[in-house]
């Protein structure tokens, strides 16, 4: 449907209960869903006709180290017949196994490899999940919140075992991350504390 | 009495000049047939989105320059656009001019390289010094308007760095009067050209439904004949403003995309010109001095300009919560960027959407079936660089 407001109504009918909530914003739609009903919920918004996202951009997971449903698992299409994008997306916790998307668009093969790589999220009847981006051998999920910027490990060539070897990360100096935070919002920030001020007088 | 015959597994690269950066690429062949290949990435994994994670939105501009270093520009676009979206300003008529003609240098920065080394990846030397020439020229406009001439830092959310220096609008116009010639002089050495022809005519043909299923786009779904531009149907900046045609294959084969790499180039010649002719003086970059730096001349003039100053160069711009993803017609594909705001002046997520990690993943699929001769060239029309891949 060219219109994002009837796709949104059509979305909302035709899936009903397994929508939790649509959004519209900046052009797209935003949807959230739960892990169980992802399967269907693609598979129609891919054979539809009048959704046709015949196209995944893009897998990508949300880390929030400190909530109970740790990751946030996002999804983006794009259905080139009627120029329009989705975004959909759920939560889960940090051990649990997702179904992998790959039997729906070939794709998503590489894209869940990579989210396995970086955030340590299990993929379900995926064929071949490996390791991607990082090196071989690599132990810890870098993308992570709680992985240290500067890492664990560092390599080099070892002149003595003629080899290229890995060592805990030794730093002249640490990264320093500095709090510049300053309730920098101007005027709105004093007028507040002359509003809290006037109260207390 | 029988045989035993074993498949030979062969590594391609990571040190392999075919092999466009650092691509391992273990091959299975079966004689001199292709049966199976497995990319090997990340040999040049940065972890960009982590330090993108740790920067301000201004300190991680230069981060994407380094993505896909043969158009730098274009990644830093997407970039601005999606913070642009987010605080919701207004982006001054003559930046978006700027950042388009930029993003078409880019474009054919971006194609001299891939049409003049997949030549090369098939035996013809020439094209790659005459392009390269025309790259050098390219460069040096990178240069003078942003000071270097790869990783140029020039877009800012909001507009850009600063203005173009005296001379260079008028640089630019002399080279898009002599381009199109050096075009032609590449299409002489290759497009009727038989050797050129039996390499990539019918090599790696993609079918349309095969290049929407593995989230192919730019050039690579273009040349399956799937008319999708996003400078078309999602325009963004002053695209709309532009007349452009998009060149469209027909069979889906290296030669194909090789033929839409040449037209695409002669069509940004012609956006670059048509922006000249647009662009009229006046501000490159937002008024909001909460987001764009003062002049140095204001600063020496008011205490204000002062103070933003400095917090714009320690704390950084500070972007309200939210949720996008932007996306824009980067010379391989779509680039996006999805990006997660907290409110505070650091993204909390930046991925970063690579069109070349798609498309390296269709290399099995691809490659499958023909013959070893033929990996270099499929590769190269698969317009791969590592930068952008391995993030």
């Amino acid at each position: 449907m060219k219109n994002l407001i009837d796709l949104e109504k059509k979305i909302n009918s035709e899936l009903g209960t397994k929508i939790n909530n649509t959004l519209i914003k900046h052009d797209q739609i935003y949807i959230e869903i739960d892990k169980e009903d992802f399967i269907d919920v693609t598979l129609f918004i891919k054979t539809n006709k009048d959704t046709k996202f015949r196209q995944l951009i893009d897998i990508t997971v949300v880390d929030y180290p400190e909530e109970t449903q740790r990751f946030k698992i996002v999804y983006l299409f794009l259905s080139h017949e009627f120029n329009q994008r989705i975004i959909l997306s759920y939560r889960i916790n940090e051990n649990e196994v997702i179904s992998s998307l790959t039997s729906v668009f070939p794709s998503a093969n590489w894209m869940e490899r990579e989210v396995f790589d970086m955030y340590g999220v299990n993929f379900k009847d995926h064929p071949d999940l490996r390791r991607i981006l990082t090196d071989y051998g690599f132990e810890g999920h870098p993308l992570r919140k709680d992985f240290p910027l500067t890492g664990h490990t560092e390599v080099r060539y070892n002149e003595d075992q003629k080899k290229v070897i890995n060592e805990p990360v030794k730093l002249e100096q640490n990264y320093r991350n500095f709090d510049y935070e300053s309730p920098w919002e101007g005027t709105k920030y004093i007028k507040e504390q002359a509003k809290n001020n006037d109260k207390k007088n | 009495m029988t045989k035993k015959i074993k498949n030979l597994n062969l590594n391609f690269g990571p040190q392999h000049p075919a092999a466009h950066g650092v691509l391992r690429l273990i091959l299975e062949l079966d004689g001199e047939v292709v049966e199976k290949a497995d990319p090997h990435i990340g040999l040049l994994h940065r972890g960009t989105e982590k330090l993108i994670e740790n920067k301000t939105y201004m300190q991680a501009v230069p981060y994407f320059d380094r993505l896909d270093y043969v158009a730098p520009m274009n990644q830093e676009h997407a970039f601005a656009l999606a913070i642009e979206k987010i605080l919701e300003i207004d982006v001054p008529i003559r930046a978006q001019f700027i950042r388009v003609m930029f993003c078409e240098i880019g474009r054919i920065l971006s194609h001299i390289l891939n049409v003049t080394t997949q030549a090369l990846d098939v035996g013809a030397l020439t094209p790659s010094l005459w392009g390269f020439e025309e790259r050098e020229t390219l460069m040096t406009f990178y240069e003078r308007a942003s000071g270097s001439r790869l990783h140029a830092n020039y877009f800012r959310a909001g507009g850009v760095h600063q203005d173009l220096p005296a001379g260079l609008e008028a640089d630019i116009a002399k080279f898009c009067e002599t381009f199109p010639k050096i075009i032609n002089d590449l299409e002489n050495l290759l497009t009727d050209n038989r050797i050129f022809k039996q390499r990539n005519v019918d090599i790696g043909i993609v079918s349309k439904e095969d290049a929407l299923d593995y989230s192919f786009s730019g050039v690579m779904i273009r040349g399956s004949g799937v008319p999708w531009d996003l400078r078309k149907s999602q325009p963004y900046d002053c695209y709309d403003q532009l007349e452009f045609k998009i060149p469209v294959g027909k069979n889906g084969d290296c030669y194909d995309r090789y033929l839409c790499r040449i037209e695409e180039m002669k069509e940004s010649v012609s956006i670059i010109k048509q922006c000249l002719a647009k662009m009229e003086k006046g501000p490159i970059k937002t008024f909001d001095g909460k987001i764009s730096p003062p002049s140095k001349k204001e600063i020496k003039q008011s205490m204000e300009a002062l103070i933003h100053h400095f917090k714009l160069f320690t704390e950084g711009y500070r972007v309200p919560k939210n949720e996008i993803y932007t996306a824009v017609e980067a010379p391989k594909g779509e680039f996006g960027v999805y990006l997660i705001s907290d409110g505070s002046s650091k993204p909390y997520k930046c991925k970063i959407r690579a069109p070349g990690f798609s498309h390296l993943q269709s290399m099995d699929y691809l490659i499958k079936g023909h013959m070893l001769a033929d990996v270099p060239a499929v590769l190269g029309s698969l317009d791969i660089v590592f930068g952008e891949v391995d993030r």
